[in-house]
């Protein structure tokens, strides 16, 4: 399919089809701010951080750029003032939904937002309900242990009735993810506690290191087909 | 407990696909009176459809509840017509006479209260149902009239 | 009931029905709508029923059950033909009366019928003034059929559309016609109708779906439910109209959980026009397979938008998703799918039936037709009206509402439900359409029109509307999300007297993001209650911020509640609501209100018979 032109801040920019304007800016080296947006995770533009004005003068609106696709002709402002305003609410309220994450105050600081007007919740709160965790785990992980509860008043990341998640494989995946650092797990003579559950972690056969939890690598054999030991040597052993 | 007879009639009435998720719920919430943690385990195998997608679904929804709702539902109109008409009154006075937080059941799982967003009989406002049974142009001063026959109704 | 295999079968059936069915037959028709059935509808048909039987009418008089008959403030309502007489309040005592002066005689019982202000009686429909105003398309059957009979919808002329399609007009003439005729979405979006469908149909496919939006969510409209429980075979022609046009073969109607007897009465339609080859294949020998099911919704606003009904039929959580692509392009399971709201949906079959011109010569220069508004809150008339898309809200609320109940002062008129504004009394004479009401801060929603007077506090309506959103919201966006949440908080601190000036800037520049920056309409459009009464009522706001005052003595934190001894006859009724216990005094001598103990409840003013209990602010 052949390449398409459009404007991004005033620049002719040619792009392939198909792709998102966020990419598209990317490519061409205009950086636009995220929150929910991640390479390997479907997008979902939900947490609103990475709009950008489009459409000609006088008759121009906000899309997220993470999904918006490209094209022909399309003019689009990455730093207007309409865009730039609504980033800096969009963090002045997350400031005050999760008042312990530094990713937020970084981002809030670089865009000239110190503080928030708003009533703060818990003043531990971390999560930005950018749902990388229940994506990762449902896209990429694919057993779903974990997932958006209730709506707006309640709205919270929780396992099946908040209790033990029997899907959990204990992979971390979720921790790793969360670019708040709300999820943890801890390691303690070779078990790993997450979401409350506590895994057996597998050694390497050969060398001894902790691999992972038992649990995951089932759920690797289970997917591949091999047998679970095959699992068992880590990557630098093979 | 599982009532495996009252929940395998309901799932053969639909084909066991995900699609089928929220009508399969409904039928349970009617049934049962809410959405049993045990039944909605089995409801995600027989679907295929992971737990974490019918719980997210069953908290989302305001239909359905996970704790037991009362024998006998009671629903107060906040639609505007009915707000403007004393409509948050109304369910006060519910609520205090029968010891009852709103969106929760009685101690003895007689009655349970909750609002809604609108009934559809604005014209009538302000509006409240018990179960099937409509109650138009409410005032607080009926509410312990028509409560009455529901209280003795459980007592026989 | 035959199957019908050929249109002319249809026709010839029809035919048979029409003569054996004597136009000068006396009927009753009483009214079973949203309006009259909490009212007691049921028992009045029932007394009716027997009144009939016991007087050996049973076979002389035809009795229906029929839909909304629009004038619900005076329910309960019955309708005798041929006279179009028209009687209001009917309780079941007053049944026997009525068969015996009125039918049996003839004679009018003045007492129930309608009286203008100058007291005149208005026996017929086409004397009072709420009917007079309207132009009945889409409600033209609600008090002439039963709508539980195919035979009824057929003799008023219904399927009459379906025949004139096969085999005579091509899907891109239908979609044409429909194009032409100006339709818009009359859910709220107002998008042309013909448009969207020519739309989905020029998406390459075979398999495309059709749905017909019930999800009718707007607290304060009942339209809808009027609709799909008075003449649900409307419904189910225009979906066959518009899946023949798209190529469809399936379609659903989501209808809100909160209106079981809309889904039973859809029910029933769909088992009848199955069993008479309505629905299925090849209908009426035209090749065209089409069926409907129904999908019933669980208590979620949110559905009513387009992509997050979608999700819920799909088995998933009702989140709102990005678009494009729009459904017309990836829908339902992926596929091309038209969603279209019920009025819009039962608007379709006359629009075949007369053609695009007769259609298009109601309304506006850009607002086609006519539109079914719940007129409804502070006026004498409240109920059902369908009007010609112009005519001004002044007509609306002084000639078919009959001005505001109690002789109060017009204050505001709020339309477009929680995604709508009030419209104060400048612009009473404003002609209502879908630009007219935009361009000033509302919009037209699905049709709810709710008047308030004096007694109204406008902070108090955006407070109560952010809550409804705040508890309605998905909560994926963080707009939304965050936003209704805050300024709920803050409406909630203004109607405390706890607001400070800052407040109303704030409020501002947040609705500012939620306008532009929300995923869905329900965020974009959550604004409008606030910014709205912000630039109608800025002065009430400010007395609540600056002052501490509710100058419409609605926020209780800001009242004062007393006891005016010269009036207060000591009957105790306050006393026993009182939960605080804040009234002392004898039985018989007036009461004492402890203003230290009041929680400013208002229970003792609700219950005061006196009028004894004041309250300023």
């Amino acid at each position: 399919m052949s390449e398409l032109n459009l404007t991004i801040d005033g620049q002719v920019v040619k792009s392939q089809p198909g792709l998102s304007l966020l990419l598209a800016a990317r490519a061409n080296g205009i950086d636009i701010p995220t929150l929910c947006f991640h390479d390997d995770l479907k997008p979902e533009g939900h947490c609103r951080l990475c709009v950008v004005e489009i459409g000609p003068p006088g008759r121009t609106r906000l899309v997220n750029s993470c999904t918006y696709p490209v094209e022909e002709g399309l003019v689009v402002q990455t730093q207007s003032e309409k865009a730039l305003a609504s980033r800096r609410m969009v963090l002045e309220l997350l400031l005050a939904q999760a008042p312990a994450a530094e990713l937020i105050q970084k981002l809030a600081a670089e865009m000239g937002v110190y503080e928030t007007r708003f009533k703060k919740a818990d003043p531990q709160a971390r999560c930005i309900l950018c749902a990388q965790c229940v994506r990762t785990c449902r896209e990429v992980v694919g057993v779903s242990a974990i997932s958006m509860a209730y709506r707006t008043p309640k709205k919270m990341v929780a396992t099946p009735f908040k209790e033990d998640s029997e899907a959990c494989i204990g992979c971390g995946s979720c921790v790793f993810i969360c670019p708040t650092n709300v999820i943890m797990y801890t390691e303690k003579d070779g078990i790993r506690t997450v979401w409350g559950r506590h895994f057996e972690l597998q050694a390497c056969q050969k060398c001894g290191t902790y691999i992972a939890p038992k649990a995951q690598l089932e759920h690797w054999a289970k997917i591949t087909g091999d047998p679970v030991e095959s699992f068992f040597t880590c990557r630098d052993c093979r | 407990m599982i009532n495996q007879e009252k929940l395998d009639t309901i799932l053969t009435r639909y084909e066991a696909s995900s699609a089928n998720l929220i009508p399969v719920l409904q039928d349970i919430q009617d049934e049962f009176n809410y959405l049993p943690k045990d039944e909605l385990k089995l409801v995600a195998g027989k679907l295929q459809v992971p737990l974490t997608q019918v719980y997210s679904v069953a908290t989302f929804f305001k239909m359905f509840s996970l704790e037991p709702k009362g024998r006998h539902q009671i629903r107060v109109c906040l639609g505007t017509a009915c707000h403007l008409r004393g409509g948050q009154r109304l369910v006060e006075t519910v609520s205090r006479r029968l010891g009852v937080e709103t969106g929760h059941a009685t101690q003895d799982l007689q009655f349970s209260l909750e609002t809604v967003g609108c009934l559809g009989s604005c014209a009538q406002a302000p509006l409240m149902m018990i179960d099937d049974k409509y109650f138009g142009r409410m005032a607080v001063d009926k509410v312990p009239k028509i409560l009455k026959p529901y209280k003795n109704q459980d007592q026989d | 009931m035959p199957k019908f295999e050929t249109i002319s079968q249809l026709e010839e059936y029809r035919r048979r029905l029409l003569a054996q069915r004597d136009a000068q037959a006396p009927q009753v028709l009483v009214c079973g709508g949203p309006g009259c059935l909490p009212m007691g509808s049921e028992e009045v048909a029932a007394a009716f029923q027997q009144e009939l039987k016991q007087r050996g009418l049973a076979a002389k008089v035809i009795l229906k059950e029929s839909g909304c008959q629009g004038l619900c403030a005076r329910a309960v309502k019955v309708m005798l033909r041929p006279r179009e007489i028209t009687y209001q309040q009917v309780t079941p005592e007053d049944v026997p009366e009525i068969v015996e002066e009125t039918l049996v005689k003839g004679k009018i019982l003045e007492r129930l019928c309608y009286q203008a202000d100058d007291g005149a009686v208005k026996a017929k429909k086409s004397e009072i003034p709420f009917y007079q105003g309207q132009h009945p398309l889409v409600l033209g059957k609600m008090d002439l059929i039963d709508p539980t009979s195919l035979d009824d919808y057929l003799a008023a002329g219904g399927y009459r559309a379906i025949p004139h399609i096969f085999g005579k007009m091509s899907p891109e003439a239908v979609i044409d016609v429909v194009e032409r005729s100006g339709l818009r979405g009359r859910g709220g979006g107002g998008f042309p109708t013909g448009r969207k469908w020519r739309l989905c149909r020029q998406v390459p496919g075979d398999v495309k779906y059709l749905i017909c939006n019930g999800d009718e969510g707007d607290p304060g409209a009942f339209m809808d439910r009027a609709v799909m429980e008075g003449d649900p075979h409307a419904v189910l022609e225009g979906m066959i109209i518009g899946g023949y046009a798209i190529g469809a073969n399936q379609g659903f109607i989501y209808v809100r959980h909160e209106y079981p007897l809309a889904v039973k009465r859809l029910s029933l339609a769909i088992d009848q026009a199955r069993a008479s080859g309505l629905l299925g294949a090849d209908l009426l020998g035209s090749g065209f397979n089409f069926d409907v099911k129904i999908s019933k919704g669980a208590g979620a606003f949110v559905c009513g938008e387009e992509t997050a009904l979608i999700a819920s039929m799909e088995g998933n959580i009702g989140e709102p998703r990005n678009r494009p692509p729009f459904p017309a392009q990836h829908g339902l399971w992926g596929k091309p799918t038209v969603i279209n709201n019920v009025e819009s949906w039962a608007n379709v079959p006359e629009i075949i039936n007369q053609g695009p011109e007769w259609y298009a010569a109601i309304g506006t220069d850009k607002s086609k037709g006519t539109k079914v508004f719940s007129l409804v809150g502070a006026v004498n008339n409240t109920g059902l009206v369908e009007v010609p898309m112009g005519t001004t809200l002044r007509q609306m609320v002084y000639e078919l509402g009959g001005g505001i109940r109690g002789g109060g002062d017009f204050k505001a008129v709020q339309t477009g439900g929680p995604s709508g504004g009030c419209i104060p009394k400048q612009y009473l004479d404003l002609p209502v359409d879908y630009d007219s009401l935009q361009s000033v801060g509302s919009i037209m929603g699905s049709g709810g029109m709710i008047v308030m007077d004096e007694h109204s506090c406008m902070v108090d309506v955006a407070r109560y509307f952010m809550s409804f959103l705040n508890d309605e919201s998905c909560g994926k966006c963080t707009p939304c999300r965050e936003g209704t949440k805050h300024l709920l908080e803050i409406l909630t601190a203004i109607t405390k007297g706890e607001g400070q000036e800052e407040h109303l800037a704030l409020m501002e520049e947040l609705c500012v993001t939620m306008k532009d920056a929300s995923l869905c309409g329900l965020g974009q459009s959550a604004a409008n209650p606030v910014l709205s009464t912000l630039k109608y009522f800025r002065e009430e706001y400010e007395a609540h911020i600056l002052q501490k005052k509710c100058p419409a003595l609605v926020c209780r934190p800001l009242l004062k509640y007393t006891i005016d001894p010269e009036t207060c006859t000591g009957c105790l009724a306050c006393v026993r609501e009182c939960p605080a216990d804040a009234i002392r005094g004898e039985a018989g001598e007036p009461q004492e209100l402890d203003q230290a103990l009041c929680v400013k409840c208002g229970m003792c003013h609700a219950m005061c018979k006196f009028d004894a209990v004041k309250v300023e602010s």
